[in-house]
């Protein structure tokens, strides 16, 4: 899995890519409960996320959590079909705010 | 060892050891073998993450984390379906307690069962027919 960081404003967006399995589900972990940590709105984009199970998935939860316990945003971002399988058969595409693109991500936040 | 005791078609059979780096290729080989089975890309795609899942819990919990625990994957066709068989060596595992939980319940984890039960046709958990483990046979028709 690789990640980028960037900074928009008041908002993080947090670039996911590869695949989010077993291996990699503790640096997305770590990457985006820095981010919520930082009190700013995250956008999470998963336009290149190949795959993800559901310790992937579980790393979005706890930040999700994270971020509705400090009151910040976080919303996913362009996500790609593989993972929004997942995210259906998890029935989180209903619990996440899921936006097409990082602007209509950005224009929300 | 086989695993198969049917008149399955074995397409291949792969022992790797319980570490999560080994996933990525146990997902790529699957993608491939339900392909050459005859699923549809959207099928054999589930069909990967329910093995994945499966795959993860043996080594999440079956093992604990041990990467000296030894898996053995079956990857099988029949004239209708295709049959895998994950065996672990591990204690016998509680298969009461193997249940997908509450979708409702938004928290980390928890999710794997659930999407296994969701994406397979059949999953059962049955005693190996020879020595110790556990062994999960799962199916997935074809078409």
């Amino acid at each position: 899995m690789e990640h980028e960081i960037r900074e928009q404003g008041d908002v993080l967006i947090a670039v996911l890519s590869g695949d989010i399995d077993l291996e990699q589900a503790p640096t997305a972990r770590k990457v985006l409960l820095e981010c919520v940590g930082q009190g700013k709105s995250v956008l999470v984009d998963l336009s290149g996320v190949g795959y993800i199970d559901s310790s992937g998935v579980a790393s979005l939860v706890e930040a999700y959590q994270a971020a509705r316990k400090t009151k910040s945003g976080f919303a996913l971002v362009s996500v790609s079909v593989g993972a929004m399988r997942v995210l259906e058969l998890a029935r989180l595409n209903k619990v996440f705010t899921i936006h097409d693109t990082i602007e209509a991500g950005l224009e929300a936040s | 060892m086989p695993l198969q005791n049917d008149d399955a078609e074995v397409i291949f059979e792969l022992t790797f050891p319980a570490c999560p780096d080994r996933l990525k290729l146990v997902r790529t080989l699957v993608l491939e073998a339900a392909r050459m089975s005859g699923l549809c890309d959207s099928s054999s795609r589930d069909l990967v993450i329910a093995v994945d899942e499966a795959c993860q819990n043996v080594i999440r919990h079956a093992y604990c984390g041990d990467p000296e625990g030894k898996i053995i994957l079956e990857f099988a066709r029949t004239a209708d379906s295709v049959v895998l068989k994950l065996r672990d060596f591990a204690p016998l595992a509680d298969v009461e307690k193997i249940k997908p939980r509450d979708l409702d319940d938004i928290r980390p984890g928890g999710l794997g069962t659930h999407f296994i039960f969701e994406l397979m046709d059949e999953a059962t958990f049955t005693p190996p027919l020879e020595g110790d483990g556990n062994l999960l046979k799962m199916v997935k028709r074809i078409g």
